[in-house]
């Protein structure tokens, strides 16, 4: 069980966040992203990433976060999951770990505001940095946010 | 070994097969005398149980057998073709397509057939149901059979043969009941299961059919082709209760030949035909001379076994692959120009244009790649009529013309579920019974044209039929019933509107309107599809005379003329395919009718949409100005006006999609990739246009 994983870390608000490396496809820098009308509100748009179109998420927007000024640390990280290519905005990113499974603790009920749904869990790293871990297919679960909004609205 | 790496060239293959299979049936239905057709069925058909053993599909395997038994005695003029026969071999033939889409899919290709292989069976025996036309013949070949019961046909044994050089076992069997068993056919019967399972008999004394009858005494033998040993098999059967002994020896080439010189020489005493076939070497299952293949080439002339491919079948993913690359290049391309205009240098500038004319013409080439004949759509229809012909009591004769004319792979793709729908309905409503056909003084075949052919950047597809027609007054007055129009709509209308009721979304869905009526089954999901597609449908009818539906098609799907227009910072790409005019509009002429605006548009009235309003532009507001570009698109016979703030002109684009993540945005189709990488939208018309 003692199963090492590669850890790509990304930074949202004051919060470190963790994605799997196998499930990322690259980290880009920020490009021109082209607004798609009539669509949920933390879709930035979609952009072009080498002759394939892409739709881009905004992480702070999905998870009900202030959204930021874009800066010239901010990235989009592309990740593939089930089939679907999303490309995530995110604060910066800038580290690779490795992480033993086992260090990560189911996650307490909110993290930063972020629901416990969208989240694998919490791994400790060191003596002061914890390191959030998404779970990615919930957090591009769109009959979920359709079932939200008709709730809230 | 590994069978899954040739999976994908066994499908292909089987297709090509089942489809030349389907195709040569029909040719011998039209000319059941040409026994150089029956030559052609065969050899597909022997091919394709070949390949379907090899790959281990035994259930394919064994119905292709048992219609090769079928097609050998007919090419042997020891049958003749009728119809129960042909429904016989369609019937097969379609099992066999269901087990290669249920290999397509991931199955096992397994299906029960065990009706189909009785009739065809019963075929070979002689028995056919209807009429005994040529009854002669398959009597005689079944009589011969009672009295050399060891007689091995050149088929059997050619099987044989090739068995054991597959490395498969060939063994004859004996089987004796003991005297004291009651039901005899019964045993016999769990022996004959117990044999299907592990293997195939090829052969048996007496016939299948008369061990089912008791007719038989107390032992039958069989030839028997299987993986199993002879002791293995020996085993197995013994395991069948009241069973007195087992006799199981496996037989070589060497027997096998001293076998059928053993059987020729009991034939020449009984049938003087025989030696005829002796001439013949199995093996070679060529018996046609020279200019019989000749015929057959002729009948087939696609698909003739013989000749080296000059093709390569290439994963339509592939080709995506080579389409997203060539328009990054293209991309490029659009920017160093601009770079070589900016600096100005000879040199680069020639390179440049040079570069330009390279890409342009392997974006031809690999636009010509994707292209394919709509032939491959158009192949299954003459079986489809066929049927559905025979099921409707109708004669049809289906015209094909402009087979070869090619569409892009993705309009092909998509084509066929319409196209079988306007086909049925030319077949159901459009043709009249034989009855009243003469009635009307026609003759009683009626006709169906499929015609496809290129025009402009369209191709259009048209299906007519020399029917009775549409009815307006009937349509009109169903329309009306169904509250699609009103009574003063319908006295306005011209014939043309009135046939195009026909497509409205509440007139399909009743079950009674098709009997007034005589159209309009499920035909508004046929001009969704078409449009979704970008094309077009109209009808034209003259009453007594027939039918014609023209389906306009764009040429490929994935690179498109489009008009693209600025709204504030962001553009946009309209197609050109549902452009009508672009104009400018004073906003003095905008009016509010019922709440909603309209303008005037050559002397109509039509809606007006501010685009930027829909997609909520952030930079741009048309409402201060004075004057507002506007675009005219059409839905149909529906025109709407877009408002949008500028045009930056006209461009071929490479469509893509949003991505999985984005499958469906109302209003946008998709988006393309513009000069300057940078991504722009495409607008969807038809979202426009309720």
């Amino acid at each position: 069980m003692a199963e090492d994983i590669k850890v790509i870390v990304f930074k949202l608000a004051t919060e470190e966040y963790g994605i799997e490396v196998d499930k990322v496809q690259t980290i880009e820098r920020l490009m021109p992203i082209t607004r798609v009308p009539k669509t949920y509100n933390f879709i930035k748009g979609v952009i072009n990433l080498r002759g394939v179109v892409i739709p881009v998420i905004d992480l702070r927007g999905r998870f009900g976060l202030d959204e930021a000024e874009h800066t010239d640390q901010t990235r989009i990280i592309i990740v593939v999951v089930n089939e679907m290519e999303v490309g995530f905005v995110v604060d910066s990113a800038n580290d690779v770990i490795d992480l033993n499974r086992e260090s990560i603790d189911t996650p307490p009920e909110v993290v930063g505001g972020i629901k416990a749904k969208y989240l694998d869990g919490v791994a400790k790293i060191g003596e002061e940095r914890l390191l959030i871990m998404l779970n990615l297919s919930e957090v591009l679960n769109k009959s979920e946010i359709v079932q939200l909004e008709s709730f809230e609205g | 070994m590994d069978m899954n790496q040739y999976l994908s060239m066994f499908i292909d293959e089987s297709n090509d097969h089942l489809q030349s299979l389907n195709e040569n049936m029909m040719g011998l239905e039209a000319n059941p005398d040409d026994l150089s057709i029956v030559q052609v069925i065969f050899r597909s058909a022997h091919t394709l149980k070949g390949m379907a053993a090899t790959m281990g599909f035994e259930d394919l395997a064994s119905l292709t057998h048992q219609m090769e038994n079928v097609l050998d005695l007919v090419r042997n003029g020891k049958l003749v073709m009728q119809d129960f026969i042909f429904d016989t071999l369609f019937k097969s033939l379609d099992a066999l397509e269901a087990m290669v889409q249920d290999i397509t899919g991931g199955g096992e290709g397994k299906a029960d057939v065990s009706s189909i292989v009785a009739s065809l069976q019963a075929i070979v025996r002689g028995e056919v149901p209807s009429a005994q036309g040529g009854s002669a013949a398959p009597a005689a070949a079944a009589s011969k059979e009672t009295e050399a019961p060891a007689l091995l046909d050149e088929f059997q044994l050619s099987v044989l043969e090739q068995s054991i050089q597959e490395g498969l076992q060939v063994l004859f069997i004996e089987v004796t009941i003991r005297k004291d068993c009651q039901l005899r056919a019964v045993r016999a019967y769990m022996v004959f299961e117990l044999l299907e399972r592990f293997g195939e008999v090829v052969k048996s004394f007496p016939s299948v059919q008369d061990i089912e009858q008791e007719k038989f005494d107390y032992s039958f033998s069989l030839y028997y082709i299987s993986q199993k040993t002879a002791e293995e098999m020996q085993t197995l059967i013994m395991g069948v209760s009241e069973i007195d002994s087992v006799t199981s020896v496996a037989l070589d080439v060497e027997t096998l030949s001293q076998l059928a010189r053993a059987e020729v020489a009991a034939a020449v005493e009984e049938a003087p035909p025989a030696p005829a076939r002796e001439n013949n070497p199995p093996a070679t299952q060529t018996p046609a001379a020279a200019p019989k293949r000749e015929e057959a080439k002729k009948a087939a002339p696609a698909k003739s076994a013989g000749t080296p491919s000059r093709t390569i079948r290439v994963d339509i993913d592939r080709l995506d692959v080579l389409m997203n690359l060539l328009s990054e290049l293209l991309i490029d391309r659009v920017r160093l120009e601009q770079h070589a205009s900016d600096i100005q240098s000879g040199e680069l500038t020639e390179t440049v244009e040079h570069m330009s004319r390279v890409s342009g013409d392997l974006q031809n080439i690999v636009m010509k790649l994707r292209m394919v004949p709509v032939d491959t759509v158009f192949n299954r229809f003459p079986r489809m009529v066929r049927d559905l012909a025979k099921s409707l009591d109708k004669k049809v004769d289906l015209i094909i013309t402009g087979a070869e004319t090619e569409l892009d792979r993705t309009v092909v793709d998509e084509i066929g579920d319409p196209l079988v729908h306007l086909l049925r309905n030319a077949l159901d409503h459009g043709v009249e019974s034989v009855t009243d056909r003469i009635a009307a003084g026609k003759p009683e075949t009626g006709s169906i044209q499929l015609r496809a052919f290129h025009s402009g950047n369209h191709v259009f597809i048209e299906i007519q039929d020399d029917g009775a027609g549409i009815s307006r007054e009937k349509v009109l007055k169903s329309a009306m019933n169904k509250g699609i129009v009103t009574a003063e709509q319908a006295a306005a209308m011209t014939d043309n509107e009135a046939h195009q009721l026909l497509f409205a979304a509440g007139f399909s869905t009743a079950e009674v309107i098709s009997d007034i009526s005589g159209r309009g089954v499920g035909l508004d999901v046929v001009k969704a599809k078409i449009s979704s597609l970008g094309g077009n449908v109209t009808i034209y009818s003259t009453p007594g005379k027939g039918t014609t539906f023209s389906v306009q098609l764009p040429l490929t799907l994935s690179i498109i003329a489009a008009m693209l227009v600025r709204l504030g910072s962001e553009k946009y790409a309209i197609p050109l395919s549902s452009i009508v005019e672009t104009g400018i509009v004073k906003r003095s002429q905008i009016r509010s009718v019922h709440s909603s605006k309209m303008v005037e548009f050559r002397g109509a009235h039509i809606p007006i949409v501010s685009l930027s309003a829909i997609f909520n532009v952030p930079d741009y507001d048309e409402s201060s100005e004075e004057e507002t570009e506007i675009v005219v698109i059409r839905k149909g016979d529906k025109l709407v006006a877009l408002t949008v703030q500028d045009f930056i002109g006209q461009n071929e684009i490479v469509i893509k999609n949003l991505g999985k993540y984005l499958p469906s945005t109302q209003g946008i189709s998709g988006g393309t990739i513009l000069g300057d990488g940078q991504v722009a939208l495409i607008i969807d018309a038809n979202a426009f246009i309720k």
